[in-house]
């Protein structure tokens, strides 16, 4: 009878006890590991969350600043982990904002959420069945994963025992000529959480607002692609994540471009009208959406196939006005079809409806 | 060894494994080339009992990214590296002087390939490939200046001429859309043998075809029916994480 012996082929996956005790960590696939984005939802369309030693770019819409929920529930996320963090931002106080994270939900909130879902169970509809499948499944899980990621009540305050004796920096981008002081600090935080073995020290750098007219060093489109391309290069070796927030709209095509090759993770975020009616007609729970969130390049580290996703443009949602869900877009149902009228209004007069926007 | 579409479009229908080539590569955001780096990179070192050899200049990922990469496509890099077939030269991680100007980056960069190459040749090593990734960020490293990049292509092409090297370079297509007369990219394209241009489907991105491929094969080969002009290759892909499938658009392989 042939032994059990463990397998020393190149495919196994290397398990190290060390990293898995290590909360709010998850080994994903090629020898990575995943970082919670702080935002459900988001993680489960990542396949698991952000990549560590990975940069992360959101490119912020000019008119609503939608990319500010995203680096809220990413903050909160790593200091309910108690990982260090660097926020920069070209605001003058920059160490205000940290009021503004969210909290944790509490768990009363969290199981009458869940039972509201179950109740709705009832009344469920063909068209809008792909939002519950990802109910379900965040159902089952959720006592397991509770600690990977929490859900945020963005109304409420994040705790101030969370702030004291960690290690958060907050730095303004506003007065600094050139980047070279917060390159050297960033650094030096990231040579903090080397990837070593054993145990595992996990940063977050935040950086809102990149290219932003406030900062002196914005007209120099070439220092600032030199300092990602130096960031990048410090946080892949490092057991970090960085965010980087920029506006493509203020800065020119070509460097908004280069920089989008400089990402391994790239999102955008969309604020939508508030009285789009035709859109309003086009899309089912228009009225709760604050935005549209869409993800053109996830993170492919340590292998040449790209992630496609099933969708690439989520809506973002306020569950109950407090935490913030992404749902797949669902195309809402024909007017005429909704009626008893099959007979009278036929397929023609009712596609000739939904107006321009035609399918 | 099988042919598959890319290296059939590549070898231009016969003739052998082609030294003394420029590659240039192609790509968006929206669509990864670094599959075709990756592929060119494996068949430059595939076959063992050849000595040629791959220098290999990676602007964009670090070494530990490609040898995991290459493992899985069965071919370890770390051996190759050890038994001097694979010269790696790792600018991303490469820790840059504040004072030192991005000029003299690229000329240490390019007097250490040179010499490399001139060493190699004098062992007698036939086929020497250099490759390249990517030149935008090479761009990055001059500071914007898309002469000083140009320059050291134009060295690295007079490289292919004297000592019969390879040259095989990577490059973003879509940063230059805006610009008015790229000359970067005008003039690698018009240096280069053959362009391989990697774009999404005008439908978007499918579970099944990743993208499609088009290769514009400019080399002058004299066949038997003496057609010498440039052939265009298109066809569509999927990325596995061993190999890629490429298949003529609507037959897609079983």
């Amino acid at each position: 009878m042939a032994a059990i012996r463990p397998r020393s082929s190149s495919f196994s996956r290397s398990t190290s006890a060390a990293s898995n005790s290590v909360p709010g960590l998850k080994h994903g696939p090629n020898g990575t590991i995943f970082l919670s984005s702080g935002i459900p939802d988001l993680d489960k369309i990542l396949g698991g969350g952000f990549t560590l030693g990975s940069l992360v770019m959101v490119m912020e819409d000019p008119e609503a600043p939608h990319h500010m929920l995203l680096l809220r529930n990413f903050m909160s996320q790593g200091l309910v982990h108690h990982q260090p963090l660097i926020y920069a931002s070209p605001a003058k106080d920059p160490r205000g904002f940290l009021g503004t994270l969210p909290s944790v939900m509490a768990s009363k909130d969290d199981k009458s959420r869940v039972h509201e879902s179950e109740q709705e169970k009832g009344l469920r509809i063909a068209w809008q069945y792909k939002k519950y499948f990802g109910e379900q499944n965040s159902d089952s899980q959720r006592d397991g994963k509770s600690e990977y990621c929490c859900d945020f009540d963005l109304r409420k305050p994040l705790e101030r025992h969370f702030f004291t004796g960690k290690h958060i920096d907050c730095i303004t981008l506003r007065y600094s000529a050139d980047l070279s002081t917060f390159h050297d600090r960033c650094s030096s935080f990231l040579s903090q959480t080397p990837r070593t073995n054993g145990n595992i020290v996990v940063g977050r750098i935040a950086i809102q607002s990149l290219c932003s007219p406030q900062c002196e060093f914005s007209d120099n489109e070439w220092d600032m692609l030199s300092f990602v391309r130096s960031l990048k290069s410090l946080v892949r070796l490092s057991n970090s994540v960085a965010i980087i927030t920029f506006p493509p709209s203020l800065v020119s095509p070509a460097f908004s471009k280069r920089l989008q090759h400089l990402a391994d993770t790239l999102v955008s975020v969309k604020a939508i009208p508030d009285e789009d009616k035709e859109l309003a007609k086009l899309l089912t729970g228009y009225q709760d959406m604050v935005g549209l969130l869409s993800i053109h390049k996830v993170a492919r580290i340590n292998t040449q196939v790209p992630v496609i996703l099933e969708a690439t443009t989520f809506s973002m949602k306020l569950h109950k006005r407090r935490s913030l869900t992404l749902e797949c877009l669902n195309q809402a149902p024909v007017d005429g079809s909704s009626g008893t009228s099959y007979g009278t209004s036929g397929s023609c007069s009712s596609s000739s409806k939904t107006g321009a926007l035609d399918f | 060894m099988s042919l598959n579409l890319l290296d059939e479009a590549l070898d231009g229908g016969g003739g052998g494994g082609g030294g003394g080539r420029v590659i240039l590569i192609e790509d968006c955001v929206e669509t990864s080339g670094a599959f075709v780096v990756h592929h060119l990179l494996k068949r430059s070192l595939s076959n063992p009992h050849s000595s040629d050899v791959v220098v290999f200049l990676s602007f964009a990922n670090p070494f530990s990214h490609y040898e995991r990469i290459l493992r899985k496509m069965g071919c370890n890099l770390v051996i190759q590296r050890d038994n001097k077939r694979l010269l790696f030269f790792d600018m991303l991680m490469l820790k840059r002087d504040k004072g030192k100007k991005g000029e003299d980056l690229l000329l240490a960069l390019y007097g250490e390939v040179q010499k490399a190459v001139e060493v190699l040749s004098r062992e007698g090593i036939q086929h020497i490939t250099v490759i390249i990734d990517d030149i935008s960020l090479m761009e990055v490293d001059a500071n914007g200046s898309s002469n000083l990049v140009l320059d050291f292509l134009h060295y690295c092409h007079t490289l292919t001429a004297q000592f019969g090297c390879s040259l095989i370079t990577l490059n973003h297509e879509d940063v230059y859309s805006t610009v008015d007369r790229p000359a970067l990219l005008l003039q690698s394209e018009y240096l280069a043998d053959v362009v391989i241009k990697a774009e999404p489907l005008a439908t978007g991105l499918a579970a099944d075809v990743h993208g499609q491929l088009t290769v514009v094969n400019k080399g002058l080969r004299l066949d038997g029916s003496g057609n010498s002009s440039s052939r265009i290759h298109n066809f569509h892909f999927k990325i596995k994480e061993t190999s890629v499938d490429y298949f003529y658009p609507g037959s897609q392989l079983k």
